[in-house]
């Protein structure tokens, strides 16, 4: 019978379980039949293995003589009552040990027979622990100790992990044996050895034998022997080519996601300045109002929240749906709407109230903007505090797939399907909704718009609360990136103004190629000059000198009009 | 453009206000420092007035900028910083000798403290020719204008210009400010340099001696105000400064009259930096610091707030307005702290709004009001609006 922990992972040769295995060991009179039987357990991954052998080993595994005359073997725990007594644990089922009534025996330490051990026996105990996770039904657990016993390369560990390998059915660690059995090999005294496994390891190329492959050439060139040295360098190459791969996908996925952020930050802006024309130096508040809302969101799905709205003094109290496990978990989901809702709310605020006075004067709608922009952070600062919050993750986007080697983080996954979302939506809306149509005319030529009876007013308001909402749109999802603070906006403003610029105004397709293509610059060079900072100069330095080539962006709108 | 072309109607002519001007600083030069010294005005007041006039020379240089030709660059405050951080080489090879690492006898060759911080034990090649106070106070002028000169080149070559040109001033302020927070710089990272002692072998901290030098600096800026609005107001009056202006009221056809913009453009940008630096220079011994936290595109965009606030496009605003909000500021940061960015915004949101002119238009409007008021009986016939030519800049 398969142990209850491993049942269904993994198949046992064992009839018996562990912890009868244990017993067996326990009654036997003889010691090098006890190492026998302690040496069968190797290879399984019971936990009560390693708990009862530190019993054994502390002494508190004991003989208990039932009154049928039969040998029990028990583990005393717990504290000692005023007698010395304790609480006898059955080790053949864990259970406690009971009188025909069903009453558990309390038992006294000295009374009992101590289960007795020796040096040999505690080093056979031992090597059964450290393979013990080897069998752990845990496929984490479990590659971690085929990893850490490879990397040992104990010839001794090797039989162990042979015998592991030929019941293993996880494709997974079926590798990691093969890469741990060669390295093992790879410190073999025999060259022929030593070349087949170097051979195991060159198919493998993974990274992580680097160093040991490069330890075992050094060997092989001191000790002369070029064929070794010959297959090592053929493994180190492999091992190279392969890293070069992946950190190639690698940076090219963290470009795409790092350009569909920049995409996702700045498509707001590519609507109210593209667009528009308005220079917004409040759109990073805007995502800001986004990443509050999604905060707060949080907390009404979780116990709820208090604040007090500054210099009114309302108090606001929000209660809890408290709710737990996967409802709560879909607090994100209702934050997008939510997000987008209140920044257009704001956006639209801002538009009556500022905004529409200045759409002759540009430069100074950046004034005014700014303006704003200080007074929406001190804000959110005396309404939230000046600290951080912590926005959770939920579940379905802190967790990451791995495919050959590369790291495909959900979050970052996600922010890629989101841009892509919301560009449809927004090309959608821009070209087959009569709004968009609107949108469209009044911002080629609002007197014209204005005389064919568009209410341009209307529109124009309507189009700063589309802009500001996906920029509240791009703050419920930085919370799953970023800090969410007062002045969170103020680390996106540069980079989305420089999005836009270099994508041409009033172009969305050319924000979109400007995002990706800043998005993959920026990574390559952080691949190749490994310092973040150094990289993000060096990117925005490229962009002033591509704008000598290009002063009005990528995609910029034809006009015969002299500015 | 909508800018006010000319100066107000109280000054009738910039003649005028440039007399106003200059009497006013000349009494601050003197009036100010005596009044110090014989104990009516405090220390402390004349330092934090000796530094609004080294924010009135930053805010000159956004005005030369902006109000005079239609540039608005938001990277002054780069060039402010990095004439603070040229003369703050200096003052901080001073201090090295008199550091804590030296006292503790673990900097024999007495660098700044930061650098031995670091670890580092010899000085590197381009802090060494800032031991002589003569050379940093030429790098005030040539590092700010060789930065202003290269990108000033490449940005009005390709004619970028209006949004565009605020925008990457923006970002090239933002990139700098980046690199100035980093170590490996060895210009003191964020903590920046700070915890001057000596300037010309005059004490800044001694308590009988540092009062005289501060007085010696407070002095020394009100003059280099003064200098640059006699400079300005010479360039106005001449043909440089009405093409100057002719170019922030319609670029297109004062280069359709065959003047290359761009070389005027890269002139005043360039002259404008080095203002900017030698207001940052005056800055960093009266305030003790510098740090990068003085360079970034928000500090650049609050001068720009003085100048509007002030009354762009005249010389006596941006001096009114650099000390008005940044007076503003000292009392009401104290006041109400909670509320003082808010305050901020609203002066600027009304200022923009309502009286695009700044406080210099304030006596004209108010003189146009009493005077609606008197002749309210008799309608006015509504001025013809005209629609100004480039709506885009």
């Amino acid at each position: 019978m398969p142990t209850p922990h491993a049942a269904g992972a993994e198949p046992t040769r064992q009839t018996d379980t562990a912890r009868q295995t244990i017993v067996r060991a326990i009654l036997t009179d003889d010691d090098a039949q006890k190492r026998t039987i302690i040496g069968s357990l190797v290879g399984q991954g019971d936990e009560a293995i390693g708990e009862l052998f530190t019993a054994w080993r502390q002494d508190s595994l004991f003989i208990y003589a039932a009154p049928d005359g039969a040998k029990v073997p028990v583990e005393l725990t717990g504290d000692k009552d005023a007698n010395g007594a304790q609480t006898a644990v059955k080790v053949i089922d864990g259970a406690p040990l009971v009188d025909v009534v069903g009453h558990p025996i309390r038992l006294v330490g000295t009374d009992l027979t101590a289960v007795e051990h020796d040096s040999r026996l505690r080093l056979a105990m031992k090597n059964v622990v450290d393979l013990l996770d080897l069998g752990s039904p845990i496929l984490s657990k479990r590659l971690h100790a085929i990893q850490t016993i490879g990397f040992a390369q104990k010839p001794d560990k090797l039989p162990a992990l042979e015998a592991r390998s030929r019941i293993e059915t996880d494709a997974a660690a079926k590798t990691e044996l093969r890469e741990a059995i060669a390295l093992i090999q790879l410190a073999d005294p025999d060259d022929a050895v030593k070349l087949q496994a170097l051979t195991v390891l060159r198919e493998l190329h993974n990274s992580s034998s680097y160093d040991v492959i490069k330890a075992a050439r050094t060997k092989a060139d001191a000790a002369a022997k070029t064929s070794v040295a010959k297959a090592a360098d053929a493994a180190l190459t492999a091992i190279e080519h392969h890293k070069s791969v992946v950190n190639f996908f690698g940076t090219l996925f963290r470009g795409l996601s790092a350009g569909s952020i920049l995409l996702v930050v700045a498509l707001g802006l590519a609507i109210t300045f593209g667009l528009m024309g308005v220079i917004n130096m409040a759109h990073g508040e805007m995502i800001t109002v986004g990443a509050y809302a999604t905060y707060i969101t949080q907390n009404v799905f979780g116990d709820g929240m208090n604040f007090t709205l500054p210099f009114i003094r309302v108090a606001i109290h929000l209660p809890g749906l408290h709710l737990t496990g996967w409802t709560y978990q879909l607090y994100f989901v209702a934050a997008i709407p939510i997000g987008f809702v209140s920044a257009a709310l704001v956006g639209i605020l801002l538009e009556r109230s500022v905004i529409r006075f200045l759409y002759r004067r540009p430069l100074e709608s950046l004034l005014a903007t700014w303006g704003v922009s200080l007074i929406l952070q001190q804000l959110f600062k005396l309404t939230f505090g000046s600290n951080n919050v912590n926005v959770d993750s939920p579940v379905y986007l802190s967790s990451n797939w791995t495919f050959f080697d590369i790291t495909f983080d959900w979050n970052r996954v996600f922010v890629i399907g989101f841009a892509a979302v919301i560009v449809f939506g927004v090309w959608l809306a821009l070209t087959k909704t009569p709004l968009g149509l609107l949108i469209r005319c009044v911002m080629q030529n609002r007197t014209m718009a204005a005389c064919m009876g568009v209410r341009t007013e209307r529109v124009n308001m309507l189009t700063f609360g589309l802009g500001s909402g996906l920029a509240g749109l791009a703050g419920v999802f930085v919370t799953q990136l970023g800090t969410v603070g007062p002045s969170m906006g103020q680390e996106y403003i540069v980079d989305s103004f420089m999005t836009v610029v270099v994508g041409g105004v009033g172009s969305i397709f050319g924000t979109v190629v400007s995002a990706l293509g800043i998005g993959m610059a920026d990574q390559s060079i952080q691949q190749i000059l490994l310092n973040p900072v150094l990289g993000k100069i060096l990117v925005l330095v490229a962009i002033i000198l591509f704008l000598q080539w290009r002063p009005t962006g990528l995609f910029a709108a034809k006009s015969r009009s002299l500015d | 453009m909508t800018s006010p072309a000319t100066g107000p109607s109280f000054l009738r002519s910039r003649h005028l206000e440039f007399k106003v001007i200059g009497v006013l600083l000349v009494l601050l030069t003197v009036i100010f420092p005596v009044l110090n010294a014989h104990g009516v005005i405090s220390d402390f007041t004349l330092t934090l007035w000796g530094k609004y006039l080294c924010y009135a020379l930053l805010a000159l240089s956004v005005d030369i900028l902006w109000g005079y030709t239609g540039l608005l660059s938001l990277g002054q405050a780069l060039f402010f910083s990095l004439g603070g951080y040229m003369l703050g080489m200096h003052l901080m090879l001073l201090i090295g000798p008199l550091g804590s690492y030296a006292k503790a006898g673990q900097n024999p060759a007495g660098l700044p403290d930061f650098m031995v911080f670091l670890g580092h034990t010899f000085l590197p090649a381009f802090w060494r020719p800032f031991y002589s106070f003569g050379f940093a106070a030429l790098m005030v002028f040539v590092l700010p204008g060789a930065v202003a000169l290269i990108f000033g080149f490449l940005a009005f070559r390709s004619r970028i210009k209006g949004v565009y040109f605020s925008i990457l001033t923006q970002a090239l302020t933002y990139a700098a400010s980046i690199l100035f927070f980093r170590n490996a710089l060895l210009m003191g990272g964020n903590n920046g340099f700070t915890d001057f002692k000596l300037i010309l072998g005059h004490s800044l901290v001694d308590k009988d001696t540092g009062p005289a030098t501060m007085r010696g600096l407070f002095i020394a800026s009100a003059v280099a105000v003064l200098v640059v609005c006699a400079f300005c107001h010479w360039l106005n009056g001449t043909k440089f400064g009405l093409v100057r202006q002719a170019i922030r009221d319609g670029e297109n056809r004062v280069l359709f009259s065959g003047y290359a913009t761009a070389h005027f453009k890269l002139f005043v940008f360039v002259v404008a930096a080095m203002i900017a630096a030698v207001g940052g220079a005056l800055f960093v011994p009266q305030a003790g610091i510098i740090n990068p936290d003085q360079m970034t595109p928000a500090k650049s965009i609050e001068a720009v707030v003085w100048v509007a606030v002030g009354g762009r496009g005249t010389l006596i605003g941006p001096i009114i307005g650099a000390i008005a909000i940044n007076a503003l500021r000292s009392w009401a940061t104290h006041a109400y702290p909670d509320s003082w960015l808010i305050i901020l915004g609203a002066i600027f949101l009304v200022v923009v709004l309502f009286l695009p002119g700044g406080i210099v238009s304030l006596p004209a409007k108010l003189q146009a009001f009493w005077q609606r008021r008197r002749k309210s009986s008799v309608p006015e016939p509504t001025p013809l609006q005209v629609e100004p030519e480039n709506p885009k800049s």
